[in-house]
């Protein structure tokens, strides 16, 4: 029985794991739950919007990289995000004034923008495509380990090893401080929450004076800053293709909605339950009972729920118990 | 007649372009270009049946395809004698356990008030049947997959003709839609995009993954074709002869005896491929036609009208006591086995399985973009949609390639831009297609051939 080793072993491979991949799965439900709350509709473009995001770190990341700037131990791309933010958004207002508007404008049912979104996510896709190309890309540079797995075993004498890289750490820090500040700015100040308002009773709002196309704007700008961080993170921890970000906007939509769609805080959530179960469940926990259980009750199999291959099945099931049971979400979204 | 003009003009310029494909790339192109534009036409009616006739979304169009390949696989594959000696058993008495909690969850769900402890017993059923299941099935699959791998290590299927596949597939398809209306049903729209769009992934992990019955990841090659060979083709007597007449004009010019034989040669393999797409051909028309059939007495028929009525005003039909939510149902399911049909009649044409070949852009966002193009609720309007999409899909790389060299006809051909820009030629696809979608539902929301109802 060793129980120290045996939560250093699900520190190691399920805790700090999900709690990066959720972080950026939580950066990305806040920007389809802010778009549909404020603009309703479902953004069927999110996993490509964030992919064009990322595109520009990477471009700028390999300008700074060519002109020799870096930050030390830090990844050269958090240099690159402002800049790549400032492209993303200006992207977005100019897909919203030629594409969006007109649809909002007549007041359209959500389906409509919803398909309208569709022809936005081939564009973009199409785009990304032919200025980057559709292969494998990592932009990662600095140091890559916070703690070597090796370092920690020297450092406690213990059987395991806890490794923590370093964009695991960036990944936390960076969505801690975006979503606070994004709540406070929500809660406390006119503009957040005027957007509040617009979202909770459009015709309220606009009765009270709160000017849409301001709401408009600052929303495109908050989606296009959490677009890109959340994906350029994401991408420095694994890496950049645009199919895998296509297809993350499915965990995407789930931990928006599994959270309550509309609604940040639960959309914020819903990352982290997304990511943890998917790993809770794909986890094969032989080692952790290895540690746990005395000898004689050692278990023979991998004692794995699921086998990995269902990673992503794992979450959208979770989201078809959720629409099921409790459709406006765990934290009470907007009901259906 | 005047009255279907647009119709008419419509889908002659539709052939006109694929006969001009055919003229000017070969016919063998233009042939698989129709061919896969017929499946697509299928696809698209079984999305406007469901769009269309009762607005409902479906973004699962993916997972239906990818079942009525299954059943192409499960229908036409001989039985694997070994792997199912080997854990058939398990498996079978897996599945029986299966329906039989099935049965247990309704028994209780049906006779017992809602409780607290009604939910307990359930969810104990069920975990504990997943459990016992897993422990019965788990040397089962593994035996089964240990039969020769790289061969089979599958249980195989019945070993028919591969033609009742496309029945088969079309109630796999509409079972799954069942189970999914039943579930996703009462959803808002575009929460039921979203759903359905999630449980086709969950159906593909599953064809991907589960490989004691689909091969997996492995494929499936080599299915048989209801349509002749090319190689016997090429060896009976009567199609050489067939090839010869059509290409006496060319033959006689050759007068040379042995090069008039290599030219036969030649014009025969070709013709052999061309013969057999065009056997494929006649298969997929008569499915169209049928369906056409059946989809427009369908619309102008009582059920059509209602369908309507409901999709324009669900409150209002509900209280005229129309059952909504049955009636959305069944549409679900006749649309998504229409689907299934469609996946069938694609594995026939290829030839093969191949469950990674499944992904959301191609078989769901794809299709509906044919459906929007071609005008929601008109199956005429569908089915163009089907073939022009397709159509542009597979031409856009020429187009492209043209486009690019004569942007860039200043720049010297080592120019790093248009060396780039020939590279990522594939890719003008994709905007073509989001384009295209952005300008019709701009400017024409009802698409190229808009729904036309006629009140008497």
């Amino acid at each position: 029985m060793d129980f120290v080793n045996a939560i250093i072993l699900l520190l190691n491979y399920i805790f700090v794991p999900a709690l990066s991949y959720g972080s950026q799965l939580a950066l990305g439900a806040i920007f389809v739950t802010l778009i549909y709350g404020i603009l309703r509709f479902a953004n069927f473009a999110t996993g490509d919007m964030m992919s064009f995001g990322t595109m520009f770190v990477i471009l700028f990341t390999w300008y700074f990289q060519s002109v020799g700037i870096n930050l030390g131990v830090f990844p050269t791309a958090l240099l690159a995000i402002p800049f790549a933010v400032i492209f993303m958004v200006s992207y977005m207002l100019i897909i919203d004034k030629f594409v969006f508007k007109y649809y909002r404008i007549k007041k359209s049912p959500p389906v409509q923008l919803a398909m309208v979104s569709i022809g936005v996510m081939f564009v973009t896709q199409a785009v990304v495509r032919i200025i980057i190309g559709p292969s494998d890309r990592r932009f990662f540079d600095g140091e890559k380990f916070l703690i070597k797995a090796g370092e920690f075993k020297e450092m406690t004498g213990l059987n395991e090893g806890l490794a923590i890289k370093s964009t695991q750490v960036i990944t936390i820090i960076v969505t801690l401080i975006l979503v606070s500040t994004l709540f406070w700015f929500l809660n406390k100040t006119k503009t957040g929450k005027s957007m509040r308002a617009y979202s909770d009773n459009e015709d309220l709002a606009l009765l009270s004076g709160i000017d849409p196309k301001k709401i408009v704007i600052t929303t495109w700008i908050i989606a296009g800053i959490l677009a890109t961080i959340g994906g350029a993170l994401y991408g420095l921890d694994k890496s950049f293709k645009p199919f895998t970000y296509f297809n993350n906007m499915l965990p995407i939509f789930a931990a928006a909605i599994v959270g309550g769609i509309g609604n940040p805080f639960g959309a914020f959530l819903g990352g982290y339950v997304i990511a943890f179960s998917e790993i809770l469940l794909t986890y094969a926990y032989r080692k952790f009972f290895m540690y746990v259980l005395p000898e004689s009750m050692e278990p023979d199999g991998l004692v794995q729920l699921l086998s990995t291959d269902y990673k992503f099945a794992v979450s959208f099931s979770i989201l078809v118990i959720v629409l099921l049971y409790r459709p406006s979400g765990i934290f009470k979204g907007k009901v259906l | 007649m005047r009255k279907n003009l647009n119709v008419i003009a419509a889908y002659s310029i539709m052939m006109g372009l694929i006969i001009l494909v055919g003229i000017f790339q070969s016919w063998n192109i233009a042939l698989s270009i129709f061919n896969l534009c017929l499946i697509s036409a299928v696809m698209t009616m079984g999305a406007n049946i469901q769009w269309g006739y009762a607005g409902l979304i479906n973004f699962g169009i993916m997972g239906f395809t990818a079942l009525g390949g299954l059943a192409a696989v499960l229908i036409s594959v001989d039985p694997v004698q070994e792997a199912w000696s080997a854990g058939g058993s398990n498996i079978l008495f897996s599945l029986f356990l299966i329906i039989a909690m099935v049965l247990a969850v309704r028994y209780i769900l049906k006779n017992y008030k809602k409780s607290k402890n009604r939910t307990y017993i359930v969810a104990a059923i069920i975990i504990l049947g997943i459990v016992i299941i897993r422990f019965i099935s788990e040397p089962g699959i593994e035996a089964i997959e240990d039969v020769e791998p790289a061969k089979t290590g599958f249980l195989g299927g019945l070993g028919l003709p591969i033609i009742f596949s496309w029945v088969v597939g079309a109630f796999f398809a509409g079972g799954l839609a069942f189970v999914i209306g039943k579930v996703a049903l009462g959803l808002r729209a575009d929460y039921l995009a979203i759903a359905t769009l999630l449980i086709s992934e969950i159906v593909i992990a599953i064809i991907k993954h589960e490989d004691w019955l689909t091969r997996g990841v492995k494929n499936v090659i080599g299915l048989k074709r209801p349509a002749p060979y090319e190689v016997n083709l090429q060896e009976t007597e009567w199609f050489i002869n067939l090839v010869e007449k059509f290409n006496s004009g060319k033959l006689a010019l050759i007068s040379d005896i042995t090069e008039r034989q290599a030219a036969l040669n030649q014009f025969v393999i070709e013709g052999s491929s061309v013969f057999v797409k065009l056997c494929y051909s006649g298969l997929f028309l008569v499915v169209v036609i049928i369906l056409l059939i059946l989809t427009q007495k369908a619309l102008y028929s009582p059920w059509g009208r209602m369908m309507r009525a409901i999709r324009d005003n669900e409150e209002a039909a509900n209280a005229m006591g129309k059952n909504v939510v049955k009636q959305h149902l069944l549409i679900f399911v006749l649309g998504s086995a229409i689907v299934g049909i469609a996946g069938a009649m694609l594995v026939t044409q290829d030839g093969l399985f191949t469950p990674g070949s499944y992904r959301p852009l191609r078989y769901t966002f794809l299709i509906w973009v044919m459906v929007i193009v071609g005008g929601s609720g008109n199956n005429f309007g569908a089915i163009l949609g089907g073939f022009v999409v397709w159509f542009l899909w597979i031409e856009a790389a020429p187009i492209g390639l043209y486009l690019v060299n004569l942007t860039t006809a200043g720049l010297d051909d080592t120019h790093f831009l248009k060396v780039h820009l020939i590279e990522s030629v594939p890719y003008f696809r994709f905007l073509m297609m989001g384009v295209g979608l952005l300008v019709i539902m701009r400017y024409r929301p009802k698409g190229i051939l808009p729904e036309k109802i006629e009140i008497k």
